[in-house]
């Protein structure tokens, strides 16, 4: 168990400093950062003097060092286009979207879950064969396409909702939430609805594959046997097994979550991270993209390495595959 | 099968080309297509798509970028069907006055370029880096299918993204909209290879072991004519499900990174493009500017992932 675990962290340590490598490596990519810095006239006396004080004469690996080191402790360094700190410029917008991805968890789990449920219990149904389809066309219907037809729906043709923005804020501290006002609240609907959807019927067909295999089980067909009540047996029984693969995908799909929440928040007009990190690139602003990269990298580790101990630690089955599949 | 066998050897090229559309038509692969309605219509509406953008040039009715045939005046005419419509713009026109029928034709010429351009080369990183891994094994295979690994846990998108960001970073901003479409195909090209590598090398490490591999090392053939003419074409089936499903998926990143305003330029459209200028004219009521462009793109998107899907099962013997 301990080995394992060790393995696993020994490999994320290697993705992340893969990922510092790759967004340390950008900087090298946009030319001596001496000329934007000094002035026109700046002797070579005195550009070799801020060269030497900025350590851009240090071997590479020391650059790299000092890099992680910076990026480790929260220092992003600048921004070239907003002209602060990359930090602040996070610490803005970080709330925004991670409201934006935890309603949209949420939503799916809550709506997903049922629908999976019935389709499960009722395969042959009307109404199931409606939310198959519907989940078909959701699947193939891009994100941003999505956007536009819901804004046109509910903000052009009925006006029930606003298109974009996050509405009035409150302050909680460096957090600053939508999520206790009115007009936040009726933003964040529409974006987050877009940006779970995907999710929704993953969960919904999750939860439909394993219901359907579960209730094959002895156990279930015991649990009938022994007189109980549908519901007890559907949902104490059936559903609960159900749980470990849903909670895990959507543990892993928290990671994608944030990064499609770079075209919703576009569609949307959503304060948000990944808005930062797109005019990063359209402005090839390299501190924030490399920040963001590090970031999200970061997030997919944790995430992952989370998910890992938790399905090792929940189901004994997958320990024996492992070590099966290790030799 | 003696018979056709004997034809083959000895007839002109074109009596052995049509012998192997005999066969191709006796095929199992064949039969299971004539018993797959859904697979038929998503193969025509694939095919009917891909012509109309290749020769868009002479299937739609106006040409978009000719500035002498468009008229301001008849800028954002709804569909023929709504009131104020007219008959020569069978959708309708965009905000230039240019007919939306023939920007999508001329779009989905860029979109279906850049995504075949693009899946062409992830196959070509892919088998490469698949084959070596799989040949060569140890430390090479291990470090490529690491950096496999590490990219697949990345959305395509985020990964596309940061490519395309780290290209326009290396470029003078005075070549960006030149170079879009050049930037564009790298960009996606090199964030969908992990999966042609990982089949590749699987079918490798099978094929490595097999005798007939081994016979052709002892009489002295080399590594890479063992790789490319042996075990190559044994994988050939998978690699062109991979790539039907990565066409849709290449399609529809260039449509997305277009839409984000990083991708082709407004002077040459794709249909993320013309999506992305039409979706400022919801508000003034001219749906289709955006709504049509969009339903060619999924169309389109469901179409090829239909046939992938398809080609997926009919070539899997087990599923026979």
């Amino acid at each position: 168990m301990l080995k394992f675990i060790a393995g696993r962290l020994v490999q994320s340590v290697f993705v992340m400093l893969f990922v510092g490598a790759i967004a340390f490596t950008l900087f090298q990519f946009v030319g001596d950062p001496i000329n934007s810095m000094v002035a026109e006239d700046a002797t070579m006396a005195e550009r070799e003097a801020l060269r030497e004080r900025l350590g851009l004469n240090d071997p590479i690996v020391v650059q790299f060092a000092r890099f992680a080191g910076n990026m480790a402790t929260g220092d992003f360094g600048f921004s070239y286009q907003h002209k602060r700190p990359v930090s602040d410029l996070i610490v803005e917008r970080l709330p925004a979207t991670l409201e934006l991805a935890g309603l949209s968890v949420v939503l799916a789990l809550l709506i997903g879950i049922p629908m999976g449920v019935y389709t499960g219990l009722h395969r042959y149904g009307v109404i199931s064969k409606v939310f198959m389809t519907l989940s078909l066309i959701g699947v193939s219907l891009p994100t941003f396409l999505i956007g536009i037809l819901f804004i046109y729906l509910f903000s052009v043709i009925l006006g029930w909702l606003p298109s974009f923005g996050r509405g009035d804020t409150v302050q909680l501290g460096w957090w600053s939430t939508g999520l206790l006002t009115a007009s936040g609240w009726s933003a964040i609907i529409l974006p987050a609805v877009t940006l779970g959807l995907f999710q929704m019927t993953l969960v919904m067909r999750l939860v439909r594959a394993e219901m359907m295999e579960v209730l094959r089980t002895d156990y279930i067909k015991f649990a009938r046997a022994r007189g109980l009540s549908n519901r007890a047996v559907h949902f104490g029984h059936a559903l609960k097994n159900t749980m470990v693969p849903v909670i895990t995908i959507t543990g892993l799909q928290i990671g994608s979550l944030i990064a499609f929440a770079i075209i919703t928040e576009t569609v949307f007009q959503w304060p948000g991270m990944g808005r930062l990190f797109l005019q990063a690139i359209r402005q090839v602003d390299i501190p924030i993209m490399s920040a963001y990269l590090v970031m999200i990298g970061f997030f997919f580790v944790v995430i992952n390495l989370i998910v890992d101990i938790l399905y090792y630690v929940v189901d004994p089955r997958l320990r024996i595959d492992r070590a099966k599949g290790a030799n | 099968m003696a018979n056709s066998e004997l034809t083959a050897k000895t007839a002109t090229p074109l009596a052995r080309m049509a012998d192997a559309f005999r066969r191709g038509l006796d095929s199992d692969v064949f039969h299971s297509f004539k018993h797959s309605p859904v697979t038929i219509v998503a193969t025509v509406v694939t095919l009917v798509m891909i012509g109309a953008s290749v020769f868009a040039n002479l299937v739609a009715p106006h040409n978009p970028f000719d500035m002498a045939t468009i008229d301001m005046l008849d800028s954002e005419l709804p569909p023929v069907w709504e009131e104020m419509g007219m008959s020569k713009y069978l959708l309708g026109t965009d905000n230039l006055g240019r007919d939306v029928f023939s920007t999508i034709l001329y779009g989905s010429r860029v979109s279906l370029f850049v995504g075949f351009t693009s899946v062409v080369l992830s196959m070509v990183i892919g088998i490469a880096l698949g084959l070596i891994a799989g040949y060569k094994g140890g430390l090479i295979d291990a470090f490529i299918m690491r950096v496999a690994e590490i990219q697949l846990s990345f959305p395509t998108i985020l990964v596309a993204l940061l490519i395309n960001g780290v290209m326009r970073g290396v470029l003078p901003p005075s070549q960006h909209a030149d170079l879009a479409i050049l930037v564009l195909v790298l960009s996606i090209g090199l964030s969908n290879w992990v999966q042609f590598a990982r089949t590749v090398r699987a079918s490798t490490l099978v094929e490595r072991n097999k005798e007939y591999v081994l016979a052709a090392r002892l009489i002295g053939v080399k590594p890479f004519f063992i790789m490319v003419r042996h075990v190559l074409p044994n994988v050939m089936g998978p690699i062109l499900v991979i790539a039907t499903l990565g066409l849709a998926s290449a399609v529809l990143t260039e449509a997305t990174l277009s839409f984000l305003g990083v991708g082709v330029p407004p002077t040459e459209p794709s249909l993320g493009t013309l999506i992305n200028v039409g979706s400022d004219y919801l508000f003034s009521g001219s749906w289709w500017i955006t709504i049509f462009p969009g339903a060619a793109l999924a169309v389109l998107v469901l179409a090829v992932n239909l046939v992938g899907d398809w080609l997926r099962d009919a070539l899997n013997p087990k599923l026979r």
